[in-house]
């Protein structure tokens, strides 16, 4: 079931005519039918509010039997903690972040380097709908249809050299958009948030840099304007808005390892037998499936991925490499 | 009001324990609405828990408020709050048994002995069953006052257990169970034998 949101204003009816038209063009040439975010400051809050549709293709190899989280909970409920810890304070917190222009500086061990708008990273790839678990490592879990691109595509067009061994991943760091940054404590993380993978776990197919989600421009609250997802690990490990990717010899730093070493490890793989120090992940909650009176679900080895991803970790203990 | 009359102090307890319901009402009118996040067995959980501490803090901030007010009657709320904080931890530990865990009590058993926050979590709602049956005025006869009073000096360790099991069970945003911590502290340090001779001192100058 795709719930698809109407768009409450017509793009035309707000903006003027000839702006209309041209952001139409550049739409085209970005291979994006319809993205409001990009021509920051023409548009109202009222047209972002709106449903901004993408223009891709549903990859048939990634459907999954199992009924998709509804877009309210997915946008509504949210761990994004640059934006406050509660749930529920993302999507309250970053109705006006800005997202467009957006950049993404790359560094490190690769032939190119530099910084590059989102858009021209994006242009050259289609994008694709592909419907994945996200589990938490909270112990809830939903179902999203994510819009984006393969990792795998853009980490091989920027060349890594022999000597990355690593991605590493930067998020924003700008407390004044992102109050959760700022403040008493900041939510007890340090800033910027960062994440990292392995080289082959970056160029397995399943990672995405998502752009969107139920077809749509992804929201805020999502990590927009590009994220990742890496549906067989928690989702901590899916960094949201991106702007810088660095490719390291050694092993990077991850913040949820420097904030709790002993509770979240660099690989962070979903595994139901290796528990949280403090709670049980062997089971999980899935959410807004109706299944309140219901016993949790049990969870996957791998959330369910062990075909496409147990071959990178043959041999590793995975209690000692959690 | 240093001495309300029989009739404002009904008065006053029936307004108590009304009060005391809003939060179940608000729960469940949220719940029927659903407003209660996508996540309501989680949010559910994680209100009643706010409210066993909020009642908690409540029933021992009387003693000092009377010392400092000189409003001796705010005792004869005690019991009403402390119950409260009974019934809440009630709801908070069904809706763990029944709605988070399913009855599965074999998992439940083993939550409760791996899981630290969990142990002192459910010490601390044990600890509150003898509190809430000792507190007829006949079990008070029963027991003697004195023995009454030494038993219901539990109300210290379920509180600090409480916190604890709030400060343990966050992930990384430790500013709310810190909260509770700092009211708890200063609720407890008022009662050193030293700080509550000045109190009293103060009162009476």
């Amino acid at each position: 079931m795709i719930i698809k949101r109407a768009s409450e204003f017509k793009s035309s009816e707000i903006t003027d005519k000839a702006v209309y038209l041209k952001r139409r063009e550049f739409l085209k040439a970005a291979g994006i039918v319809s993205a409001g975010a990009a021509i920051p400051g023409l548009l109202a809050a009222r047209v972002e509010a709106a449903a901004q549709k993408l223009q891709y293709i549903k990859n048939k190899k990634y459907l999954l039997d199992e009924s998709l989280t509804p877009y309210q909970d997915v946008t509504t409920y949210n761990n994004f903690y640059e934006f406050g810890t509660g749930k529920a304070d993302p999507a309250r917190n970053a109705t006006h972040f800005k997202t467009r222009p957006w950049t993404i500086t790359v560094e490190g061990h690769a032939r190119k380097t530099g910084t590059f708008d989102l858009d021209d990273i994006i242009k050259p790839h289609s994008l694709e709908e592909r419907i994945y678990r996200l589990r938490c490592v909270e112990a809830w879990s939903m179902v999203i249809p994510w819009v984006g691109i393969p990792l795998a595509d853009v980490v091989k067009r920027l060349q890594p050299t022999s000597k990355a061994k690593y991605v590493q991943f930067v998020t924003l760091h700008d407390p004044k958009q992102m109050p959760g940054q700022g403040g008493f404590l900041g939510g007890g993380l340090q800033w910027p948030y960062v994440e990292g993978l392995r080289m082959d776990e970056a160029l397995n197919p399943l990672p995405l840099l998502a752009v969107g989600l139920y077809g749509e421009v992804l929201p805020n609250q999502n990590g927009a304007p590009v994220r990742l997802v890496v549906p067989w690990k928690y989702g901590f490990k899916s960094i949201k808005s991106i702007v810088k990717i660095r490719f390291v010899e050694s092993q990077p730093p991850t913040t949820w390892n420097l904030a709790a070493p002993h509770e979240y490890g660099f690989y962070s793989n979903v595994n139901p037998e290796v528990d949280h120090p403090r709670w049980s992940q062997a089971r999980e909650r899935r959410l807004g499936d109706g299944s309140f009176f219901a016993p949790k679900r049990p969870t996957l080895m791998f959330n369910g991925y062990g075909e496409q991803v147990a071959h990178l970790y043959r041999g590793m203990d995975l209690k000692k490499y959690y | 009001m240093a001495q309300p009359t029989s009739r404002q102090l009904v008065l006053i307890k029936v307004t108590l324990f009304l009060a005391a319901l809003v939060p179940l009402a608000w729960l469940v009118l949220d719940g029927v609405q659903g407003r209660l996040s996508p996540n309501p067995v989680e949010a559910i959980t994680h209100r009643t828990g706010d409210w066993i501490l909020n009642f908690l803090m409540l029933t021992l901030s009387v003693t000092p408020l009377r010392k400092i007010s000189g409003w001796h009657w705010l005792l004869r709320l005690r019991r009403m709050l402390g119950l409260f904080a009974f019934f809440y931890a009630c709801l908070h530990f069904t809706t763990y048994i029944w709605l988070d865990q399913f009855f599965a009590m074999s998992e439940v058993w083993k939550d409760i002995a791996k899981r630290p926050y969990i142990t002192v979590g459910f010490s601390a709602f044990v600890m509150l069953i003898p509190l809430a049956l000792t507190s007829t005025n006949s079990m008070v006869k029963r027991l003697g006052a004195q023995r009454w009073r030494k038993l219901h000096r539990l109300v210290y360790v379920i509180a600090v257990f409480g916190v604890l099991h709030y400060l343990w069970l966050v992930k990384s945003d430790i500013r709310l169970p810190l909260a509770y911590g700092v009211v708890l502290i200063t609720l407890l340090v008022l009662r050193v034998p030293s700080i509550n001779q000045r109190i009293t001192g103060l009162q009476r100058a």
